[in-house]
Parts: C-alpha cells; structure tokens; sequence
C-alpha cells in the first residue's frame, strides 16, 4: 500500500524483569520464549513487526498471558519499550519524552478498558469530558461535546448518574464515550467486553459496528474470544508467547492456520459463516452464468453450492464478475470437511 | 544416643532459643560468684542525658532551630486563637464573639443527620446538648479548638508526606523506622520537646498533637494510593494527564476511601492526645479531668468521662459516616435549592438559632452555677457505694490478693534477676519466637535499654505491662472464645470493642482509680481494661476468621468442641490472634506511662518529672528505653505471625 500505515510496529520487543534493556543488546538472537524465562525475564512482546492502515479493525487474539495487553500498551506508550521502533503516522514514538506523549494521546488516541476505568467519584458527563477537560477546553465545550458523546453511545438522561449506579454493559458504554470525546484517529480497545455476560456482549459487539460504520477509526481491538475476533476483525494476528504466530484476514486464519496453536482456535469454528466467496477464487478457473456476490460467506451461498452442477462458479463484486471458485472446495467447507483439499 | 538425634531434630532456631534461655538461667543462678557489671552496668544515665542536653541545645541555638519553631509557633497560636475565638469568645483576634451552644448543637445534629440519617443526629445532638447542659461547654470547646486546628493540619502534613512515600521509594525507606519508633515512643516524649520549642499551652499541644496524629495519615495514604487500580491510572494517562493532573483528578480522588479513613484515625487520635496534653498545661476536659481525678472527685470525674466518651464517639460515627457516604445523582430539573437543601437547611438552622442566643440567654451560654451538673451528688453516691461494707470487703480483698500473691512476688522475681539473665531470656524468647532476626534484635534493644541506666525502672515498667497484659488475656480469651461461638454475639462484642476502642485512654483510668483509689492495682487494672479491647477483638475475628469448611471437616471428623477448639479453629486463629496481642502490648505500654501520675516507681514516673523542668535529655533517654523494650516485642511477635501466617498459607 503507498500509504504510510497509521501505526507501524518493527521489530518490537517487551521485557519484564530486572535491567531488560542490557539484557536484550546482550542477548544472542533467536532466544525463545522458555530461554529467555530462564534467565529471570519476561517476553511480553517478542520481536513483533506490524502495520496497521487506516481505517481498518486490526484484532489481537491469544490465550491469556500471550502478550495481548502488553503490545497494545507498547503502542499507547503506557509501557516503554524494550527494542525495536514504532511508528505513529510515520513519526517515531519511541522515546518520545512525557510533554509528546501527553500531546499525542490528547490529541490522536482512544483507549477502552476491559474493567472500564472509570473515575468513580465523577458523573457519566465528567467522566466523558475528562480528556476535554485535561486538554483545558472550556466548561461549556466540556459539556457539549460530552453530551453529544452520550448521545452517541445512548445513555441520554444518565449524564448525572455515578458509575457505581449503572449497569457493566452501562459502564463500558461511558468507557466507550469517554475514549471518543476527544475525536481521535486511533482508537485501543482491550477486551472491551469480556466482563460482560454474552448476551450484552453481543449487543456491545453490534454498537460497537454500528459505530465504527460511521466514524471509520483504525482500531486496535485485543480479545480473547475468537468469535468476537472474526466478528469484528478485517485482520487478526493471532499471539503465543509475546510473538505474533500469524496476521492475516479471518477467511485466511480459517482456510489456512499457520501453525498447530491457530489451528486449536479455528476447529471449534463453523467456517462456512466465516469465508467468504472471493477467498475461494481460483484464478484457473472460469464461469460467467449466475455469478454470487464477493462478500457473501459460504454458508449464505449454501443452496446454490448444494444445487448447482457446474465445477466452477462465478463471484461477482457490484454486478462486475470478479473470478469464479471451485464448487468442490466450497461444498467441503459446507459440509465441515477439512481443508486438506484446499491446500 | 536417642537423646542428640532429638536435639538436632529441634531445629536451628529452637537450639539456638533454647541456648540463649538456658544462659539467662545460668547467670541468674550463679550471680552470687558472678562480677558486679554482669549483675547490674553502672549507670550511665546523668552521661547520656547531658549529652543529648548538649546535643538538644546545639540543634535549638547554634542551629537556630528556634526560630523556624517560633515562626510555627506564631502562625499555629494565631490559627488557634482564632479557633478559641469562636468557639469559646477567647477574646482576642477575631474578636467575635463565642458561638452560641445551641447553634454549634444543632448544626452538628443537623450534619449527623447529612451523613448517617437520624441516628447520628441523635448521637451527636445529644452529645453536645449533655455537654453544655451539665456545665461543660467552655472545656469541650477549649478542647475542640486544638481539634479544629491539630486535626487538618495532621490530615495535610500526613497526606503530603505519604504522597512523598507513595511516590519515592527512598523517602518510603527512610521514613519506615521513623514511624515505627513514633508509634511506640510514650508519648511524654511528644511532650516535652513540644513544651521546650513552643512554650506551655495549646500552641505546644497542637504541636505534640499533629505529630502524634499524623503516622496513620501517612501510611492509609500511601496504602490508598498503591491500591488505585492500574486501568484507572491508565485512563488517566490516555486522557492525556499531566503528572499534577494525574494526582490531583485521577490518584487523590480515586484513594478518597483510605484518606477518608486515615482522617478519621487521625481526629481520634488528636482526640486522645490533646486530652493528654494537660500534662503540659493545655487547659480544656483533660485538665479538668486530671484535676478532678487527683482530688478524688469522682462524680465530677464521671461526669467528665461520659462528656469524653459522648465526644469521642461523636467524631468517630461521624467521621465514619463520611467514609461511606457516596454521592448520588439528582433527576434531572432538579431546582437549585433542592440540590442544595442541606446547606440551606443547615444555614437556616444557624440563623435561627443565632437570633434565638440573643432573645434568650439561656439558649447562648451556661454557665457552671445555671448547670445542671449533679458532680456532687454523683461524688457522694458513689463513694457511699464503694464505702459499702461488701463492697470494701470485695475491693480490700482482690488488692490484698493480688498485692501480696501477684504483684509484689514477681515485682520482686524480675528485679532480682541480673541484668544479662534478663538480656539472655528476652533474646532466647525473641529468637524461638521470630527467628534470628528477632533474636539478635532482642538482645541489642535489651542491652541498650541497659546502657541508658535505667535498668530497675525498666523492669518495673515491664513488670507492669506484662502482668496486666497477661491478666486480660486470661480474662479476654475465654470471653471472646465464648463471644466467638455465635455469629451474633461476636457481632455485638466487636461492635462493643470498635466504640470502646475510640475512647481516649485517659477514660480507661477513671473506673480503675473509682474502684481502687490511687493505688498499684489501679495501674495494673486500667491497663488490663485498655488491652482487654484488642485481645478480645483479634481473637473473636481470628476465631471467625477460620473457615466453615475447615470446621465441617473437624465436625465430620468427630470432633468435640473442645477439639475442635484445639485442634483446628485456635492455631488457624493464632496469627490474627498475636497480632491482636502485640497491639495490646502498645497499649499496655502507653497506659502504664500515662498511668504515671497515679504514683508509680517506673520509667513514666521519672519522665513525668522531667516534664516539670527542661530535661530534654533525660526525658530522652527514658523514652528511648521505653521505645527499646516495646520495639522488641513488636518485632518478634510480628515475625512469629507473619511465619505462621505463610505456613498455613493464610
Ligand atoms: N508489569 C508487568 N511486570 C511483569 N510482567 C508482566 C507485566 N505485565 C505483564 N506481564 C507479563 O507479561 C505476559 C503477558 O501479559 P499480558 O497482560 O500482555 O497478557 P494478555 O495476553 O493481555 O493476557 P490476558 O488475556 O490475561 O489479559 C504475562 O506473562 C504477564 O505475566
Ligand atoms: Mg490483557
């Protein structure tokens, strides 16, 4: 892409112990995760490379302890970093000293929280308008920006309640608020759901779209649930260890699990309602009659995978055909069989 | 051979406890062939005093110490002038006039209705209301005035110092051991030096006051601070905060709970002491209470205590209250006045009563002679009890019984024994007790108790703490082992020990000095009172403390109560239950000291002389003795519970 990517993360790394920046100069490469335990440190994050561009949903996705929090507090800086550079909008916030740092995040980021963070001795409004009012923009500004935010996240009539007094979806509904008061570019979200049960959380997950629909942010969003990440996701990269096992677009992660670790996510998976029909295009192919849309998921496409006779299909994005995949590797995925034949 | 096998299965630190022990012994029992210094050290006492003299003098002139206290002087004495000024009419600046009883009455009922809804208006409208109407207003508010002054800036000082120790390690490190020696130095030590840079009066027991206050204010804000949730600090720094923004919107707010509940310790506490600078000529309950007690006025005594206690309790529910109180939210098109309806209510109330001071005297000031104190009467009442015959022969026979059977026999036992014998049983204890560590603490706290020259009052100061501490263990255990059997009943016997607990000690002295007059048993008997609170207290928590399952399972097991007790419920407790001891040794050893004027032979005694003259150096020494011993104890109990606490994995 031509485009600078919005954050660009190069060969990062995070340690946790006693002198970690000695220690990693000194460290001969290709140290593993276990090698590395063994001399008393911690790889929070371990030699991650990473673009995000903008406007796309990256999701972060690993067992507990694999990273996840610690990269996405690299990127905000609320951790310093260990070695390796990252790239906000072209510009190197490695060590960028407090005053930059305070100026970015006033300016540029967001961040939900997954136990919310809320401040509880201020109401819904001034918990919104905190960054406004940190900023120093007036009173009056403060509040009018602060009830549109609530507007926004609909929790009207409640700008006077204290977060003691709502509910947890409630709660993450102000978080959410607050974290878009300042209109920022980059928006950070760490398990923004997982405290709340699935019901909300589904609910949660659909505001969460119909948001991003309209204010098109480049989001980081790190989650534990693998549904929710190919809910949301244009881009997954999955985490083991602090390291970044595979990155790529949630049809791929499913038709084609990089190693046995993303494999053990993609199992329990209905991958017929995850790809779509442009993954499965096959430039050998050709078929013109009756095409399918592109971003249909093959379960939507099911009837006529079941019907038809031909071996190819055609996909077609905005009435325009596009390619055309084959009906075998479609039917497979429909019937749940592997992807031994895909590969 | 079986007989070694045993000693080396004993364990390093056993072995080395017991070693320590078996040399006490040894000395105590040959010290007829032993050389006099291993019997007693001569006694440096005069040396060190005149040293610190020096010392003390050289820190005051030559560094011109005195003055930067003379400036703090000027602003504190200023500050509580004030105060005295409106609460009492002290006639000097701002030369208002003294707030009306009723007025000040009513707007403390009115905030105790605020925050804790009837109730607390009650406690505290009855509170001031009794006060004023048994004639002692004007010594409540020579009282409260320090109070006013003493408490906030203790609450100031202590929050910016325990953000000093949140926020620097090095400063945390430093100032540890400073704190534990403030909270075990008797608290004579916070006078004397207090009456030597500020003069006599209210501006040196503010003084003493704020320093004595201030050690929990410090560490609930530290422990407030570290305990703010790090997504809260986060949301701050993502908001873009600055580092004074960070701790003034997001870390001070947030720790509101701990800082709330270290002001509360920190009114009490000056409650407690300011009653106690009376010592040191700080007019107001104490020194009416003091004077009372010495001419043995027990009705006017009584009627002091209950004003203290009513006081005490006042501030503490109060304080409390506001611990919990939460915020809440109006609906919206809430009118003004309704979302501010307790200040308009509590202004009304004010004005009200202010123009009903001028129309009726009455409502503005009693005096003693309009009270309607019944001291006299009380005084005759209960002295015509205690003269009753059953009662004398029940009061004669416990002094006799535990003069001649408990007292005088071990007050001898621990004065015949020579100095190192001690030194060696102290640091044995200490060391089968809390390790090495504790051990070698011991033996060097003990040995320079013996090098300060103090030694025989030292021991009798010991003698005292351990005996009645021992007394209210025999007594407290068995009560909270009972008390601990039923939910309910631990329930009200904690809630018992929480009020008594915020009484000031000077009250613990007033039913010890009823009942026995001035005499030995009266010390031992007021600090028995005053440790019997904590002893029962961590003994009912530890004994709830232990979990049901545990119990099932001894229930399941065939366990008698008795077992149960032994076996399971007891050595769970055990930790929570030296805890509760260790406190009540502090307390122990802050009564005895206070119990000084009751006429003892002990450290507090010669300290409370010291507070006649400017012995800075002697009263020094003394404190420092004091601090040595009580510091021992602090340090082994705490280590034996902090280890058995990581064994059982509590
Ligand atoms: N401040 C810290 N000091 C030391 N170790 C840390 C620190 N923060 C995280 N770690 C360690 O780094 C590793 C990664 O932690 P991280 O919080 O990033 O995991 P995560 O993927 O977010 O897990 P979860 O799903 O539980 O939130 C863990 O092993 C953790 O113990
Ligand atoms: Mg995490």
């Amino acid at each position: 892409m031509p485009q600078t990517p919005i954050i660009s993360c190069r060969n990062l790394w995070k340690l946790f112990g006693a002198n970690p920046e000695a220690y990693l100069t000194k460290m001969p490469p290709g140290h593993s995760y276990e090698q590395i335990l063994a001399d008393k440190y911690i790889a929070g994050v371990k030699d991650v490379s990473l673009d995000v561009h903008k406007g796309e949903i990256l999701v972060i996705m690993g067992l507990s302890g694999s990273g996840k929090s610690t990269l996405l507090r690299c990127m905000t800086r609320l951790h310093s970093i260990t070695g390796g550079a990252i790239l906000i909008e072209g510009q190197d916030i490695t060590n960028l000293e407090e005053r930059g740092l305070i100026e970015l995040r006033r300016s540029k980021m967001g961040m939900v929280f997954q136990s919310f963070g809320l401040l509880p001795h201020r109401t819904v409004l001034q918990n919104v308008a905190f960054p406004l009012e940190m900023r120093g923009q007036s009173k009056h500004d403060c509040r009018a920006r602060g009830l549109e935010m609530i507007k926004l996240v609909g929790l009207e009539g409640r700008e006077d309640y204290f977060p003691r007094e709502l509910s947890g979806g409630q709660q993450q509904r102000v978080g959410i608020a607050r974290s878009l008061a300042i209109e920022p570019d980059i928006w950070f979200l760490d398990e923004p759901f997982s405290a709340l049960d699935p019901l909300i959380r589904r609910e949660m997950q659909d505001e969460f779209l119909r948001l991003q629909a309209m204010l098109h942010k480049t989001i980081i969003f790190v989650t534990h649930d693998f549904n929710e990440a190919l809910r949301l996701a244009d881009r997954i990269a999955i985490m083991k260890e602090g390291a970044i096992e595979q990155c790529d677009t949630p049809d791929q992660i499913v038709l084609k699990p990089a190693t046995e670790y993303v494999s053990k996510f993609t199992e329990e998976v209905e991958k017929s309602r995850v790809i779509h029909a442009e993954t499965l295009i096959d430039p050998k192919l050709k078929a013109t009659r009756n095409p399918v849309a592109a971003h249909a998921t093959i379960h939507a496409i099911a009837q006529r995978i079941v019907e038809d006779d031909t071996a190819a299909i055609a996909v077609a994005r905005e009435g325009k055909i596009i390619g055309a995949m084959p009906r075998q590797a479609a039917f497979d995925i429909l019937m749940g069989r592997g992807d031994a034949q895909n590969n | 051979m079986p007989k070694i096998t045993r000693i080396t299965r004993l364990g390093r630190q056993t072995q080395m406890g017991l070693l320590l022990l078996l040399m006490g012994g040894a000395i105590t029992l040959a010290q007829a062939y032993l050389p006099d210094f291993l019997h007693r050290l001569p006694s440096w006492s005069d040396l060190w005093a005149a040293g610190l003299d020096r010392f003390f003098s050289w820190v005051q002139n030559d560094l011109g110490l005195i003055y930067v206290t003379r400036a703090i002087a000027g602003w504190l004495g200023f500050l509580i002038d004030a105060a005295a000024n409106i609460l009492y009419g002290k006639s000097r600046w701002p030369r208002i006039d003294a707030l009306p009883w009723s007025a000040v009455t009513a707007l403390v009922a009115l905030m105790g209705w605020y925050l804790g809804g009837w109730r607390l208006a009650l406690l505290g409208g009855f509170s001031l209301f009794w006060t004023a109407m048994v004639g002692q207003w004007k010594w409540t508010m020579e009282t409260m005035s320090v109070i006013v002054v003493a408490a906030p800036l203790g609450f100031l000082l202590g929050l910016g110092l325990g953000i000093a120790s949140w926020k620097w390690a090095r400063f945390e490190a430093a100032l540890r051991p400073i704190l534990a020696i403030l909270q075990t130095l008797p608290f004579f030590s916070y006078l004397l030096p207090a009456v030597i840079f500020f003069k006599v009066g209210p501006t040196a027991a503010s003084v003493a006051t704020i320093i004595y206050a201030m050690p929990p204010m410090i560490l609930m804000t530290a422990l407030g601070l570290k305990q703010v949730p790090q997504e809260v600090v986060e949301a701050g720094k993502m908001s873009g905060c600055t580092r004074w923004q960070m701790l003034v919107r997001v870390y001070l707010p947030s720790a509101r709970t701990e800082l709330l509940v270290g002001l509360n310790q920190v009114i009490m506490l000056s409650l407690a002491m300011v009653v106690l600078t009376s010592f040191i000529g700080m007019p107001g309950l104490g020194a009416k209470l003091l004077v009372m007690m010495n001419s043995f006025k027990l009705g006017h005594s009584f009627e002091i205590g209950i004003t203290i206690v009513l006081l005490a309790a006042t501030l503490d529910r109060l304080s409390k209250a506001w611990v919990v109180k939460q915020p809440k939210h109006f609906a919206k098109g809430t009118p003004w006045w309704q979302r501010h309806q307790a200040w308009l209510i509590c202004l009304g109330v004010f004005v009200f009563f202010m123009l009903m001071a001028q129309i009726f005297p009455f409502l503005n000031q009693i005096s003693r002679g309009d009270s309607f104190s019944v001291g006299k009467e009380l005084d005759v009442l209960i002295k015509a009890f205690l003269g009753l015959g059953f009662v004398q022969v029940i009061t004669g026979s416990i002094r006799w019984f535990f003069n001649i059977w408990v007292l005088v026999p071990t007050e001898q036992g621990i004065l015949y024994l020579p100095t190192f014998a001690v030194i060696f049983i102290v640091s044995g204890l200490s060391w089968l007790l809390g390790g090495w560590r504790s051990g070698v603490i011991g033996f060097v706290f003990f040995t320079g108790v013996a090098v300060l020259g103090w030694w025989d009052r030292a021991m009798l100061t010991l003698h005292a703490t351990l005996t009645a501490t021992l007394l209210a263990m025999l007594l407290g255990m068995p009560l909270a082992i009972w008390a601990a059997r039923r939910k309910r009943r631990s329930e009200v016997m904690i809630l018992i020990c929480d009020i008594a607990q915020t009484f000031p000690s000077f009250i613990y002295l007033l039913p010890a000095i009823m009942l026995f007059g001035i005499t030995p048993i009266t010390v031992i008997l007021a600090i028995l009172i005053f440790t019997m609170v904590p002893i029962v207290r961590y003994t009912v928590e530890g004994l709830r403390g232990v979990s049901p399952e545990i119990t099932e399972a001894a229930d399941m097991s065939g366990a008698t109560r008795r077992q149960k007790l032994w076996y399971t419920q007891l050595p769970l407790a055990m930790p929570t239950i030296a805890v509760g001891l260790n406190q009540a040794l502090m307390f122990a050893f802050f009564m005895v000291i206070i119990a000084a004027f009751i006429g003892t032979r002990d450290l507090g005694q010669e300290m409370q002389r010291t507070l006649a003259g400017t012995h800075l150096g002697k009263n020094f020494t003394l404190g420092f003795s004091v601090v040595l011993i009580a510091l021992t104890f602090d340090i082994a109990i705490n280590a034996w519970a902090e280890k058995r606490r990581k064994i059982l994995g509590l």
